[in-house]
């Protein structure tokens, strides 16, 4: 077993006494003190008997870690980018991977704390590029358009969503509205620090503002979410048809490059500028490449819509769900558009994906596409990411590209490639223990770290207690479900009192 | 007792005539087989170790011998079929496939009639599509045989039966045409505005109604004899009414009331129905069972678990990975079930269901048990199905590998003797 008494080893102990991790470390694992040390309240009692430092008003640079070094060592690696190594070394400080390689070539520095992590494999965590995590709506039903809708104006960052995603190994989250409208409005890029290191000791993170991924500028990265097909046609003002779908797209599209120009004509002449429009200032984001373009599409024909709507207005687009781009694979990668692939239990459910199939993956990969994993969460369980990539992996595709499907790939789609998505030196510790093999049934993801700090432990009876359901593992929000109306099966448990 | 005994027979006799045909093509095609695996999991005997290297012979549609390969002969003539693993046709103990179909549509949804809460007379083998592109689905998966039929949804949704996964008719694959009459109680069944059944008493009172009523019906004369049958001119029994006639073969113990309960209120109320009625009580997806295990046990309740990775929200919030394994190690009969699906996916598939069970909590052979041994005693048809001995039908599933490894194909599918591509 992994030391978790040492993994959990940062706060006040460890900071104030260096030793105590390495006598931990010699005591082995059979010390709780990891259960005393973090706090494992549960998140509704937050707000009640809060410890002194989870106070709203804390600054968000609280998440700076703690100036330590920890070296996972006898781990079996799989870095995603660079061959798995056998018997090797990650070696984290502030929150940073200083160092990963073999055991034989990754000196440790004196002063690191070790974990013995052997049996284990280390690697990224994952990268969600599609969630509906946090009880989140976008877009209302008033507009089929509505750019300026923020989806972090919506998010419960107390939904249980989130804890099931960290025991599932997810690090980084791409958080959508749903797909109800053609644009249903702005996504949000996130990172799981669900725990943050502080001086005195970790603390649950309360705000949704606090997982956010920043630009340069200080700005919450994020997409502008879109749709196609049938989720996004509906009564009046919806479009009915495909053909109106696609004109009223494309009208938005060109209003939005007025916009710009009369933003820019007005560069050097401030009081000529148009009044400011929230909506087309998301646009003009997109048209700037600012803001990724995340289009959910199934039918072959819809993918080649996007696709159409991309080279005339030159938006940068990822598509999403994609359950017919095995038919047109070859045009996607023409187009050099990456894809965002879901992978089902079972074909339909609704028409447009009849005809899912698991071979997409492998379809993708062979004509050349970028390929990345999402679970739709709630459609599939963040707790079982790992499993999509092992269903592909067992419809054709390499398990080498359905590795990097469930990280780099997704941290490529997301414009974070510099940061997250593999283990490499300069980037974030985020990174995820596996009990064995991360494409087979029995695998347990024992630990999640974020930032250099551990947001989940299997071995912690509340993380448990989510990664695997329990009385009280579940929360009384209803999940995000778009077209659930649409559906004309049995209602029956959708229109229960949640 | 006469008139009980009559109409299976004569459902059994009209079943027979109509599968006779079909096992007369079987036998014609490819239904001489022979499965040479490294692994064979029997499922004979609980404890019992695999048998290695084995092969299965299947002659006419039936299995003639099974063994060791090396002291087993492969008759002339039989196809053979080599994997790395078999194990029995994987029975689904509770689903909507081939009733609520691929696309979703008004057009293939036929597993909830919403124009009253209780219409028991409804029967599955009206409205089950065999040749639906689900069927084949799970099929690939090495599912061959599944008790689909009415959903869960409303206080008694309608009856569900028992089919083979093969393609053709319904009349051609059905094991059993009235498995059980489903009902629903909690949320799930409770309808919307002022319609009743609005909240849980009242569909318990509404089911104590019904159930009365059809205890006092039988009393009056009871079950119908079929027109001509020589006590059809002895009686004048109450004009026929086949919801109360399905409600008395409930309360005769022909067949069983399967009811859908989730929380531990629930759950009571159906074990304190089946006390009052006396009827033989299956228990469907029961989240918070793992509450309820000292009553379960003391009841003899069998339970069809949810779906081990079904949605944890509204009355599923509580739910654990880990109930199939807790229910199985106190002793419980535990099946597993692909259940309902209003959306994405429109099914699951049993195979997966269980591999998460044996992930967690369930050994291998356990969670295995709850998709063959276990729903084949449950229903009654482990003469036929769920094992792999002499005289059962030939119905196997093939893999090249350990089963629920995510990685692993189905790379057979046979059933009866036919065998059908895999996944």
């Amino acid at each position: 077993m992994l030391n978790k008494t040492d993994l959990i080893a940062h706060p006040p102990s460890t900071f104030k006494r260096p030793w105590l991790g390495v006598l931990l470390l010699t005591l082995g694992g059979g010390l709780a003190i990891g259960q005393v040390t973090a706090p494992q309240a549960p998140p509704a009692s937050i707000p009640a008997a809060p410890s002194p430092v989870i106070a709203v008003e804390q600054p968000l640079n609280l998440a700076a870690p703690l100036p330590q070094t920890t070296a996972f060592i006898n781990a079996r690696i799989i870095p995603v980018v660079g061959d798995e190594i056998e018997n090797g070394t990650l070696i984290i400080r502030d929150g940073k991977i200083t160092a990963v390689g073999p055991a034989d070539s990754t000196p440790i520095p004196d002063l690191a704390v070790k974990v013995d992590a052997a049996g284990k494999i280390l690697m990224p965590g994952l990268v969600d590029t599609h969630s509906h995590v946090g009880g989140v709506n976008g877009a209302d039903g008033s507009a089929p358009i509505q750019p300026s809708i923020r989806v972090y104006d919506a998010i419960n960052p107390f939904d249980a969503g989130f804890r099931r995603a960290v025991s599932g190994g997810l690090t980084t989250l791409n958080i959508m509205p749903g797909s109800g409208h053609l644009m249903s409005g702005q996504t949000v890029y996130v990172k799981l620090r669900l725990i943050v290191d502080s001086p005195a000791g970790p603390v649950r993170n309360s705000s949704i503002d606090r997982l956010f991924i920043t630009d340069d500028q200080g700005n919450p990265m994020g997409g502008m979410k879109m749709a196609n097909g049938t989720n996004s046609q509906g009564p009046a003002p919806f479009p009915g048809t495909r053909a109106k779908s696609a004109a009223l797209v494309r009208e938005q599209f060109i209003r939005a490059i007025e916009y710009k120009a009369k933003l820019t004509a007005a560069k050097d002449a401030p009081d000529k500028a148009p009044p400011r429009d929230l909506a087309l200032e998301a646009m003009v984001e997109v048209l700037d490449h600012k803001r990724v373009v995340h289009h959910h599409t199934h039918r072959a024909d819809d993918i080649m819509t996007v696709l159409r709507l991309q080279k005339e207005f030159g938006f940068r687009v990822v598509l999403h769900h994609v359950s017919e781009a095995w038919k047109v694979a070859p045009e996607i990668a023409a187009a050099k558009i990456p894809c965002s692939v879901i992978v089902i239990d079972s074909p339909g459910g609704k028409l447009e994906a009849a005809e899912l199939q698991w071979e997409t993956g492998a379809t993708l990969e062979k004509a050349g596409v970028a390929v990345a994993f999402h679970t739709d969460d709630w459609i599939t369980d963040s707790r079982l990411f790992l499993r999509s990539a092992a269903l592909a992996v067992r419809a054709g595709m390499t398990r080498a590209g359905a590795l990097r499907a469930l990280t780099i790939e997704g941290a490529k789609i997301l414009d974070l490639e510099p940061r997250v998505g593999s283990l490499e030196v300069g980037k974030d510790a985020d990174f995820i223990v596996l009990s064995g093999d991360p494409l087979s049934v029995y695998t347990k993801v024992e630990q999640t770290w974020v930032d250099g700090t551990k947001v989940f432990d299997r071995s912690i009876k509340e993380d448990y207690l989510y990664a695997v359901g329990g009385y009280g593992a579940g929360n009384p929000l209803k999940p995000y479900m778009c077209c659930e109306e649409q559906a004309t099966s049995g209602l029956g448990y959708l229109r229960s009192n949640n | 007792m006469m008139k009980q005994l009559f109409r299976p027979l004569a459902s059994s006799l009209y079943s027979a005539l109509l599968i006779a045909p079909l096992l007369l093509s079987c036998s014609l095609t490819n239904a001489q087989v022979a499965i040479k695996a490294k692994t064979i999991y029997t499922m004979t005997t609980p404890g019992q170790a695999p048998l290695l290297d084995g092969v299965i012979i299947i002659t006419d549609g039936k299995i003639a011998a099974i063994g060791p390969a090396a002291s087993t002969p492969v008759p002339q003539g039989y196809k053979l079929i080599t994997g790395a693993v078999a194990t029995p046709g994987l029975i689904d103990a509770r689903g909507t496939v081939g009733v609520s179909g691929i696309l979703n549509q008004r057009q293939d949804q036929d597993q909830l009639e919403r124009s009253a809460p209780v219409q028991p007379e409804l029967r599955a083998i009206d409205a089950y599509n065999p040749n639906d592109p689900l069927v084949a689905w799970v099929r690939s998966l090495g599912v061959t045989t599944i008790h689909t039929g009415h959903a869960p949804g409303e206080l008694i949704s309608g009856q569900t039966c028992i089919v083979k996964t093969a393609p053709g008719t319904i009349d051609q694959n059905v094991l059993v045409e009235t498995a059980t009459v489903a009902a629903t109680l909690g949320p799930w069944g409770q309808r919307a505005g002022n319609a009743a059944p609005g909240t849980r008493a009242k569909m318990v009172a509404m089911l104590r109604e019904e159930l009365t009523a059809a205890r006092e019906y039988d009393k009056k004369g009871g079950q119908v004899p079929l027109p001509g049958s020589p006590e059809s001119e002895q009686k004048t029994p109450p004009a026929r009414n086949l919801r109360t006639e399905t409600l008395v073969r409930v309360l005769k113990k022909q067949v069983p009331l399967m009811v859908t309960a989730n929380n531990a209120q629930d759950i009571a109320s159906a074990l304190r129905l089946a006390k009052e009625f006396e009827f033989d009580l299956i228990l469907d997806s029961a989240s918070e069972s793992y509450l309820m295990i000292p009553e379960l046990k003391a009841a003899g309740t069998p339970v069809i678990i949810h779906p081990t990775m079904f949605r944890m929200f509204g009355e599923m919030q509580n739910m654990s990975l880990e109930t199939c394994g807790k229910l199985i190690n106190a002793g419980i009969n535990v099946s597993m079930q692909s259940g309902f699906e209003v959306y994405v996916p429109k099914t699951r598939v049993v195979l997966f269901e269980a591999a998460i069970a044996a992930a967690n909590g369930c050994t291998f052979e356990q969670a295995l048990a709850t998709i063959t041994t276990q729903p084949a005693k449950l229903f009654k048809i482990d003469d036929r199905v769920g094992s792999l001995r002499i005289g059962l039908d030939g119905d196997v599933a093939v893999f090249d590998g350990d089963p629920f490894e995510y990685t692993t194909h189905c790379t057979a599918t046979i059933i009866n003797g036919q065998i059908y591509p895999g996944r």
